[in-house]
């Protein structure tokens, strides 16, 4: 106390802090400087070219030319369009059963993970596998499983006797689809998996102890213990699962590029031939930014999902 | 209720045999507490007990049943955790509630026991808390809590104390003891502290790298230890441990010096033995042995001294305060008229 008192009386009178003298040391401003950088890298990088694309949508820039405001034509030009309609069918369906498939089997062959298993340390990393394999080489791997010719699920098939003709797998509009799901979920189920074994091995092994006391069943133990703890890693996981997927471009830009016959035409790739390839810059845009609200809603679904619960809270 | 009987129970981790031959008879309603030092194979037993670790050898009676095959679920046991083992996404209702509801028990039983066991531990204002918003004594309570909605024929405790400040583990022992006589649940209790095993037990086992060393009531194995483990383990501060030997005139200490002995056990004249000395049981006698003061503890209550004779530290405790100061020199004597004497080979007790 009394080092503290003295300095004091030898000092000049203290004057008034000033505006800048509280920007300076404020806590909340200080938090704001150190944002500062942060916030730049992200205007430049990501709201700028968001911003970009959002304008474009509302004029008639073509490829070359540059264009003047048209309002919401390119809007309405799109959402009469038969292959938008169907684009964002496509995409929803993909996204949706891709994500529940991943998530099943990323959760199952989790559990399975956390379970002492022989040569756990190698099978964690075959289970990583697909996920460190670029996208492209994985997808043309793909292609060439489902090559209409040469594939060789169609030869295994054949050999074994069940059938006697080659499946059409990127040809066909329902074969194709489903082809391209399974490439997609074969490449995500990786991350989902180490993700949510990250989150079991959070979970207390007293706590499963206890419960076995308190005569829970394997199943009672998952779904009253597991689940729950997990629901926070697992809303994180599929939010980034669902944007993901929602965005996929790569994995059918190699594998079908949309076809056949607009069958597998996700928005994504639908924006880039519109814009890209077919040269209309405005229309491309439009479809790219119609998908925001899709991307919004999903990420509202999950912070709604995600805010702390009561029971992570450490005091009321 | 039920008497639970260990019967040469024995348990290996791989090659490695961790308990080695255990027998204990615990009778329906007792409070017998597992005491022993770290890693002698405590919890390691009273898992076997509540069916998570199975046995390698022997067999655990709850009744007059063999369990030793029976899952955990269904042995009829509740068990507190060292950490509780709380849900942490379950309020305290719920956690209470818990084993009750995977039996879909009606709501107004669940509600009804939940709310008793809430009385018993005062727990009723925090039945929607979440165990993060408790602090370690109500955990613990509510890990009890837990234990006592299931009604089990035997209550196993895991050091439930040991998280506690020393205040709270005074009080908590007091709750646990009352508990016990008013459910007369059979209960294990495993720690290692002795005080707490002295002040909590009906019936104390001191354990000591896999095997039992002595059972028997609190002050049977503070009057009467069997071996020099078990002395030097219960009681607080320890039992002194004086070498020497047996003669006519009585003990001869190594250092020089001699103590008395009751009734000296025949045939045993020239014998090398071990004389223990509980520090309370030292007084100071004009006529005793000079001993020097090494340093002196005064607590308020009692007086904790290190003493010097013939070359070896002897600790003593007086309830009087002592004017001694560090070096001068005071004569002490052991104020019991029957002394404690081992083996020195073998460690056990001699009869006298
Ligand atoms: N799963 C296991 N595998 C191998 N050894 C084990 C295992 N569990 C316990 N042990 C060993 O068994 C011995 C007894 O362990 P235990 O946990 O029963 O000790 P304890 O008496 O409860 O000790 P503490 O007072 O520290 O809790 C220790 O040496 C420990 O290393
Ligand atoms: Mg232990």
């Amino acid at each position: 106390m009394t080092e503290a008192a003295l300095p004091q009386s030898r000092r000049a009178p203290i004057r008034e802090a000033t505006a800048w003298d509280r920007l300076k040391t404020n806590r909340n401003w200080l938090g704001f400087w150190f944002m500062v950088p942060a916030a730049a890298f992200l205007i430049l990088f990501l709201a700028y070219p968001l911003g970009l694309g959002i304008w474009l949508s509302f004029t008639d820039t073509r490829i070359g030319r540059p264009g003047e405001f048209i309002g919401i034509e390119n809007y309405e030009w799109v959402l009469g369009d038969r292959k938008f309609q169907d684009a964002v069918f496509n995409t929803l369906f993909y996204t949706t059963i891709a994500s529940i498939a991943k998530f099943a089997i990323g959760l199952y062959l989790a559990i399975l993970l956390n379970h002492h298993l022989p040569f756990k340390a190698m099978i964690r990393a075959i289970v990583l596998i697909p996920f460190i394999v670029p996208t492209v080489l994985s997808a043309i791997a793909f292609w060439w499983i489902f090559d209409p010719t040469f594939s060789i699920i169609s030869w295994t098939l054949k050999e074994m006797g069940w059938r006697t003709t080659n499946i059409n797998f990127l040809g066909d509009t329902w074969n194709a689809r489903w082809s391209v799901i399974f490439a997609n979920v074969w490449r995500g189920v990786p991350f989902i998996a180490i993700t949510l074994l990250a989150g079991l091995q959070t979970v207390p092994p007293s706590l499963y102890e206890a419960a076995t006391l308190d005569g829970a069943t394997r199943w009672q133990m998952f779904r009253f213990i597991t689940y729950p703890l997990l629901t926070p890693i697992i809303a994180v996981v599929m939010t980034f699962s669902v944007l993901f997927t929602f965005t996929d471009f790569q994995l059918i830009k190699v594998l079908t590029n949309g076809g056949p016959a607009g069958a597998t035409e996700l928005m994504a790739t639908m924006s880039y031939n519109t814009a890209i390839l077919g040269g209309k810059i405005g229309e491309g845009a439009a479809v790219s930014t119609a998908m925001i609200p899709f991307l919004l809603g999903a990420i509202m679904i999950s912070w709604f999902g995600l805010q702390r619960r009561k029971w992570q809270q450490g005091e009321d | 209720m039920a008497s639970v009987t260990i019967r040469d129970v024995r348990k290996a981790f791989g090659n490695v045999q961790i308990i080695h031959g255990v027998n204990i008879d615990i009778a329906d309603g007792e409070f017998v507490v597992l005491v022993g030092p770290s890693g002698c194979g405590k919890s390691t037993l009273l898992r076997m007990l509540a069916g998570l670790e199975n046995i390698s050898a022997g067999d655990i009676l709850i009744g007059d049943r063999v369990v030793n095959h029976v899952p955990p679920k269904e042995r009829d046991i509740a068990m507190v955790f060292q950490n509780y083992a709380l849900y942490p996404h379950m309020t305290v209702a719920d956690n209470m509630a818990f084993s009750m509801s995977l039996r879909n028990a009606p709501k107004a039983e669940i509600k009804e026991r939940v709310d008793k066991a809430a009385k018993i531990l005062g727990l009723e204002k925090l039945l929607e808390r979440y165990p993060k918003q408790l602090s370690g004594g109500q955990r613990q309570r509510v890990a009890m809590g837990r234990a006592i909605v299931r009604d089990p024929q035997v209550f196993l405790f895991d050091e439930p104390l040991s998280n506690l400040d020393a205040k709270l583990r005074v009080q908590m022992r007091t709750e646990i003891k009352e508990l016990h006589q008013r459910l007369r649940t059979t209960t294990v209790y495993v720690t290692h502290d002795q005080i707490e095993a002295m002040t909590m037990a009906d019936k104390i086992v001191v354990m000591h790298d896999g095997i039992v060393e002595q059972i028997g009531a609190p002050l049977d194995l503070y009057d009467r230890p069997e071996n020099l483990f078990v002395a030097g383990f219960i009681g607080s501060p320890a039992m002194n441990f004086i070498r020497g030997k047996l003669g006519s005139g009585g003990f001869l200490a190594d250092g020089g010096f001699h103590l008395p002995v009751g009734a000296a056990p025949a045939g045993s004249d020239g014998k090398p033995v071990v004389y223990g000395l509980r520090p309370e049981h030292i007084r100071i006698d004009s006529a005793g042995v000079p001993a020097e003061v090494v340093v002196l503890e005064p607590t308020g209550s009692e007086t904790q001294v290190v003493l010097r004779a013939g070359g070896q530290d002897i600790i003593a405790v007086f309830r009087e305060r002592l004017t001694a100061k560090p070096g001068e020199m005071i004569p002490i004597a052991p104020s019991l008229p029957i002394a404690h004497l081992f083996d020195a080979e073998t460690g056990k007790r001699l009869v006298a």
